[in-house]
């Protein structure tokens, strides 16, 4: 049953790799303190957080490796301290990295000119905040046609590119607000249109629903994952909040203390935790919305079915139907040939809470 | 317990060490004071030793004036055409060319710029202000004092500018090169700050001649300062995101500064252009002794003369062009703090700006209609009124009757208080004083700050102003001391009673808006010239740092911590004792520092009260044209109060740290 399993995880995962990377971290390191170039240059980007400290720097990012492919939602997940927000900042070179290569696109971030980078990121990257960051003295519409003024479009052209995301972010009839004047969902709705107006490839976003009410921000979920729906950005989202990140994932990147320790699904974070750490953190998740009947299944034992399921299928879309039928389902593939079985008993342990050995432990 | 009590022995150790050191100190001073028939020299400076700086530096001065004559003459040249311009459209009518064929053109009707006063305060801050600064202004011209006003007014209205820009320039510099800022303008601004007002005029006189530029140009170096300062602290806290949007939406370095960042900061920005006014004002008043004219030479010539009634109308002046200046720049900086609310745009000129059109268009009419109706061109001699008699009749009213009083509060003020204090003071041994000085460096702040503060006391006993320094110290510490024993109670008032802080605010912040002359003059009147004079003044102009101050630190102690006290039984006592007031004690001493500047700024003024100090050393150095003589003394005062701001800083760092 474990190989079955891990074979669909793998698997699962194909159609995504199949996308070309758009940007990647290479090694990345961002210490601060005297010599840090030097410091990491000499021992080849190679240090353990003992090293580091007793060179008496402080390591914001640690040898971070990733690659983000085209069109998915990365979402890069750790507590404050965890450099998360220096990672994202490496990635635009808001922050110089100390070592290692940032990849756009194959190219490295790192060594092209001044002039380059700006050209980048007024036309490829788009950037978000988590305290909105809009310019307090300019109105909505002045706001969202900054970026395209600063390239030097004239005005007409900008405002009307402008009037098309405030209407794509619903904020038709506030054009002529100023941010003080809007609530904090209204404002980051801004924020986020601002960032949409350059058409950028790539999009950056630093926790940006943080500092919004649980209300709110769930609205703004609802918003990003429909507007993704239709742009299929690059998008790198920014969080500490656990729970956000399994909502909006395609994958999560989890960080501690400036080091990435799992790199994953949602569903593989809580299927198959690397560390303690990661443990802890998807303890309190709701398991059935985020399990697969893929990975709940086991292979058919010739009891007779009470329904069929897809392999993708969230246990919670079928909980309570399996528990009332009594009776297994069978996991069906594409071409509707059964490629396991789920029992109502396995979802009622894992619903319950209850550990049995599963796929991998 | 025992780790606690351990700890705390620990800690008191070098408290009690501290406590041997000062006794030793003491002694040491007070032996020295004691022996001073065999030490004359650890007390008085001997005279043999004193280095001649002043005559350094009255020779480096005539080199500058002998060799750089063209410089000065082509920049007084440059400076005088706007400074002109502004004169004549204000006070004094334009005339082109010369003799019987002169043609004369009119300067702004005062009818017009009083309604122009008023549509600016409505577009700022409503009716109400509308009518403040209108009426201030109708003010001036109803009681005669026009043309002097609109003198210090165009003086003003070119300096002003000059500041922003050059202290923007300045600011955006320092905020970029952080060396440039530590190692260059920062104390650069310290020195221009504490320097004394006079001690700029003695150069300008030498360099630029008695004229209205050279006045124009001490008034934009003295009122710089704010706007460096300001523009720094705006720049540095645009929020970090602000700036990292700017690099995502790929501005340029010029793009960011200025499409960015400055907006950002537009709100701090203003405070300083409010700041830059009313020191630009404060100075004008003072550079009339350089030739700036106006109202403050109105004042200046009115007490020469001792004429009281005269001085007080045009102080009077002064304190309405400074109340109306002031309340109009803060009514725009708080618009620019709001920010803006929408409004339909207009593509018409006039309505868009209908105020600014319609004060141009009331200009212009008014105007025209001087060169025909009189009564719009000058105030009508009819409808002037003057209280100059009756403020004559008032004070000589009051000198009939409570003469004896007053003589005797004087005299028991001058025999048992300042005199006994004087004569410490001038007494003290000089060695002692750096001694003293450079132990209480030590302590607050490390070997640095030790020889910071020896330096400076040396450099007043070297250039032979011992006396003297001490007379300021005199003079300057009695008149802290008193304005802080009144100002801390009443801030303490304030703090518990928003009754008597709604009361208080309005009260202090207009005090503060007033130039340092206005505080002489109902002084002088009551009190005639003298120690006392200068004193009382002081105390008025300097306790309003300690009244912000105490009720700020005060009120801005968090409000649980109360509730915290008041939970384990505090009575209202112990609360205020022993929480409150140790929690505030940072504030509140940063207070009394700035009580002691003020202070200092304001003993120098009363010079022309007949003090006998550094500021009568500069005051004489500039009547003679002496600049050697009138710099070392403006940097000897300027050294007492860095030593002062150095030493209270420090120990408030402490206490700051302290408390965490």
């Amino acid at each position: 049953m474990a190989d079955t399993t891990e074979q669909m995880l793998q698997t699962a995962g194909t159609p995504r790799d199949a996308r070309p990377i758009k940007l990647a971290c290479r090694n990345v390191w961002k210490l601060f303190g005297a010599n840090a170039a030097n410091f990491i240059c000499q021992r080849d980007g190679k240090a353990s957080m003992a090293e580091v400290a007793a060179a008496g720097l402080v390591g914001a990012v640690r040898g971070v490796d990733l690659e983000i492919r085209q069109g998915e939602i990365f979402i890069i997940m750790g507590l404050s301290g965890s450099g998360k927000s220096t990672l994202v900042r490496c990635m635009s070179r808001l922050v110089e990295p100390t070592h290692g290569k940032v990849e756009f696109e194959g190219k490295d971030l790192l060594k092209i000119s001044d002039a380059a980078l700006i050209e980048l990121r007024r036309h490829r990257m788009g950037m978000v905040f988590q305290n909105f960051a809009l310019l307090p003295h300019l109105n909505v519409l002045e706001n969202i046609a900054f970026p395209l003024g600063i390239q030097g479009q004239d005005r007409p052209t900008r405002e009307k590119r402008a009037r098309e995301v405030i209407e794509l972010v619903g904020l038709r009839g506030r054009e002529h607000f100023y941010p003080r004047e809007l609530s904090g969902g209204q404002q980051q709705r801004v924020g986020i249109a601002r960032s949409l107006a350059t058409k950028p490839e790539i999009w950056f976003l630093d926790e940006p629903f943080s500092a919004l009410d649980p209300l709110i921000r769930r609205e703004m979920q609802d918003e990003l994952m429909r507007l993704q729906t239709m742009l299929h950005k690059t998008i790198v989202f920014i969080t500490h909040d656990f729970d956000e990140a399994i909502r909006l994932a395609d994958r999560i990147a989890i960080m501690k203390d400036g080091e990435v320790i799992q790199i994953g699904t949602p569903e593989e974070l809580v299927v198959s935790p690397a560390t303690d750490y990661v443990a802890e953190f998807t303890r309190d998740v709701d398991r059935a919305k985020v399990i697969s009947a893929r990975s709940l299944m086991r292979a058919c034992d010739g009891a007779e079915h009470g329904g069929v399921v897809a392999p993708d299928a969230k246990i919670s879309s079928f909980s309570a139907d399996i528990v009332s039928a009594g009776k297994p389902f069978a996991v069906v593939n594409g071409s509707g040939k059964p490629i396991g079985e789920v029992t109502p008993q396995a979802v009622i342990d894992l619903l319950a809470g209850i550990e049995r050995p599963r796929a991998g432990a | 317990m025992t780790v606690t009590a351990s700890a705390s022995e620990a800690r008191s150790r070098p408290v009690q060490l501290w406590l041997v050191v000062w006794a030793c100190a003491l002694a040491a001073v007070l032996a020295v004071f004691l022996l001073q028939d065999r030490l004359p020299w650890a007390v008085n400076y001997p005279a043999s030793a004193i280095v001649p700086v002043a005559d350094w530096v009255s020779a480096l001065m005539n080199l500058i004036k002998s060799n750089f004559s063209w410089l000065t003459r082509s920049i007084t040249a440059v400076l005088g055409v706007p400074l002109d311009f502004a004169l004549g459209l204000l006070a004094k009518n334009f005339k082109i060319g010369h003799g019987a064929d002169m043609l004369v053109l009119p300067r702004l009707s005062w009818v017009g710029v009083c309604i122009a006063a008023f549509l600016a305060g409505r577009a700022a801050g409503g009716w109400k202000l509308g009518a403040l600064v209108g009426g201030c202004f109708l003010y001036i011209a109803l009681f005669g004092q026009w043309t002097s006003a609109m003198l210090t007014l165009g003086l003003i209205s070119i300096a002003v500018p000059f500041c922003i820009v050059t202290g923007l320039f300045v600011g955006i510099w320092a905020w970029r090169k952080p060396w440039a800022e530590r190692l260059l303008i920062s104390p650069a601004l310290d020195l221009m700050q504490t320097i004394p007002t006079f001690a700029y005029l003695i150069p300008m006189l030498l360099l630029f001649g008695n004229s209205p530029v050279s006045a124009m140009i001490a008034t934009a170096i003295f009122a710089t300062p704010p706007m460096v300062r300001a523009t720094m602290l705006g720049l540095s806290r645009v929020p970090s995101e602000i700036d990292d949007f700017s690099e995502m939406a790929g501005c340029t370095a010029r793009q960011k500064l200025w499409r960015v960042l400055l907006p950002s900061a537009r709100p701090a920005l203003m405070v300083g252009v409010n700041q830059v006014i009313m020191l630009a004002l404060n100075m004008v008043i003072i550079a009339s002794m350089i030739g700036a004219g106006g109202l403050g030479y109105d004042v200046l010539l009115a007490l020469r003369a001792l004429k009281v009634g005269e001085a007080m109308e045009a102080g009077l002046a002064i304190v309405a062009l400074a109340i109306a200046l002031d309340r109009l720049s803060q009514a725009i900086a708080r618009n620019h703090a709001k920010g803006h609310v929408y409004q339909e745009v207009s593509p018409s000129f006039w309505r868009r700006y209908p105020n600014l059109t319609l004060a141009v268009a009331i200009l212009a009419v008014t105007t025209l209609l001087g060169l025909f109706v009189p009564a719009f061109a000058a105030v009508p001699k009819a409808i002037i009124f003057t209280t100059a008699p009756l403020w004559k009749t008032a004070v000589s009213w009051i000198t009939i009757n409570f003469f004896d009083t007053i003589e005797a509060f004087r005299v028991a003020l001058i025999l048992n208080v300042l005199n006994p204090v004087r004569a410490f003071c001038e007494g003290f041994p000089w060695l002692g004083a750096v001694f003293l000085l450079g132990l209480a460096g030590y302590q607050l702040g490390g070997l640095r700050l030790a020889a910071l503060a020896a330096a400076l006391t040396v450099f007043c006993a070297v250039t032979g102003l011992w006396e003297k320094t001490m007379a300021t110290v005199y003079l300057c510490g009695i008149s802290a001391f008193i304005a802080s024993l009144i100002g801390i109670p009443i801030g303490l008032m304030a703090s518990r009673s928003d009754r008597v802080e709604k009361i208080v605010t309005p009260v202090i912040d207009t005090l503060q808006v007033l130039p340092s002359f206005c505080f002489i003059i109902p002084v002088v009147m009551l009190f005639r010239v003298g120690d006392v004079t200068a004193m009382i003044a002081t105390v008025a102009f300097a306790v309003v740092p300690a009244i912000r101050y105490t009720n700020h630190g005060l009120r801005q102690v968090p409000p649980a911590l109360i509730e915290a006290a008041k939970v384990s039984g505090c009575t209202r006592r112990q609360t205020f004792l022993r929480v409150q007031l140790p929690l505030a004690l940072p504030e509140i001493m940063l207070g009394i520092n700035q009580t002691i500047l003020m202070a200092l700024a304001m003993i120098i003024i009363c010079a022309m009260v007949g003090t006998r100090d550094l500021g009568q050393e500069v005051f004489i150095a500039l009547s003679k044209a002496d600049s050697g003589r009138g710099i070392v003394a403006g940097l000897a005062i300027a050294f007492i109060g860095i030593v002062a701001d150095r030493l209270f800083n420090a120990w408030t760092a402490k206490a700051r740290a302290r408390l965490g």
